[in-house]
């Protein structure tokens, strides 16, 4: 990956209206490499689920921070980092799995990490239990038509 | 900002219900359609649900659990269920989830 073309970081708190502007937000600074619509939508559903995950999860009935912080490369990629200081993950491997959910009488799907993994093309998860989780997301934009 | 949060408009014809959502739908706005639809569909007790999802213009995984909790309360109360128009991306996030195995997909259906 090349030097970082742009970055913006951003910090806003864990409530449930700021879903919207975090893959808003995520949009405006992704138009910059006019994507296609179907790469500017897997973006917003991937940005969408990750600060859901901070708003349901790692905060749950309190507010936090959430830290986004968006690069823009030479090389048409973008990678996103969403972090959060909440309760943390115990076990990573197991809450990425399709399907599972600690949350299922709020009708929570358990698909939030899948979709990250399938519109994205690279999905990390670090996370420390009483700390917070940092997920970070990378896309290879298409080549522009010449 | 370019977002509209989804809304829910409620109908009962022929003892069909239908709940047309419009906007984006995400885990701030669920909850409210979530509790629209419910209470319609325990009220007018209809033969059908059917949730209309033309108008939609995106979806996350908060999605999934709208539409896969109303299928399961129309079947504890006995409603047949459809979902309709789900389109494009909405419609390919049913079909990661498996959910196109389970609930009756209707209508314009563009993959």
């Amino acid at each position: 990956m090349k030097k970082s073309a742009n970055t913006l970081k951003l910090q806003f708190c864990s409530l449930s209206q700021n879903e919207s502007l975090a893959r808003s937000l995520a949009a405006a600074f992704v138009m910059q490499l006019n994507p296609t619509v179907a790469e500017l939508a897997d973006i917003k559903c991937a940005v969408s689920e990750a600060v859901t995950n901070c708003t349901v999860h790692a905060y749950r009935d309190a507010v936090g921070p959430i830290y986004m912080t968006m690069h823009a490369y030479d090389d048409r990629k973008v990678k996103i980092e969403i972090r959060d200081a909440g309760c943390g993950i115990p076990d990573v491997e197991t809450a990425m799995q399709p399907l599972y959910t600690t949350d299922a009488e709020n009708e929570r799907s358990g698909m939030g990490f899948t979709v990250m993994d399938s519109f994205m093309d690279g999905l990390t998860v670090r996370s420390k239990p009483g700390k917070g989780t940092k997920v970070t997301m990378m896309k290879k934009l298409s080549a522009l038509p010449r | 900002m370019d977002t509209k949060n989804a809304a829910v408009k409620l109908e009962t014809v022929n003892n069909t219900l239908r709940a047309a959502i419009t906007g984006e739908i995400d885990h701030h706005c669920a909850k409210n359609i979530r509790q629209e639809i419910d209470a319609a569909l325990l009220s007018a007790s209809p033969d059908k649900l059917i949730i209309d999802m033309s108008n939609v213009t995106f979806m996350d995984s908060s999605g999934l659990g709208l539409i896969l909790g109303r299928y399961t309360k129309a079947e504890e109360v006995g409603t047949a269920f459809a979902v309709q128009g789900a389109h494009g991306r909405v419609r390919q996030m049913f079909d990661m989830a498996g959910l196109d195995r389970i609930i009756t997909f209707e209508g314009d259906v563009k993959k």
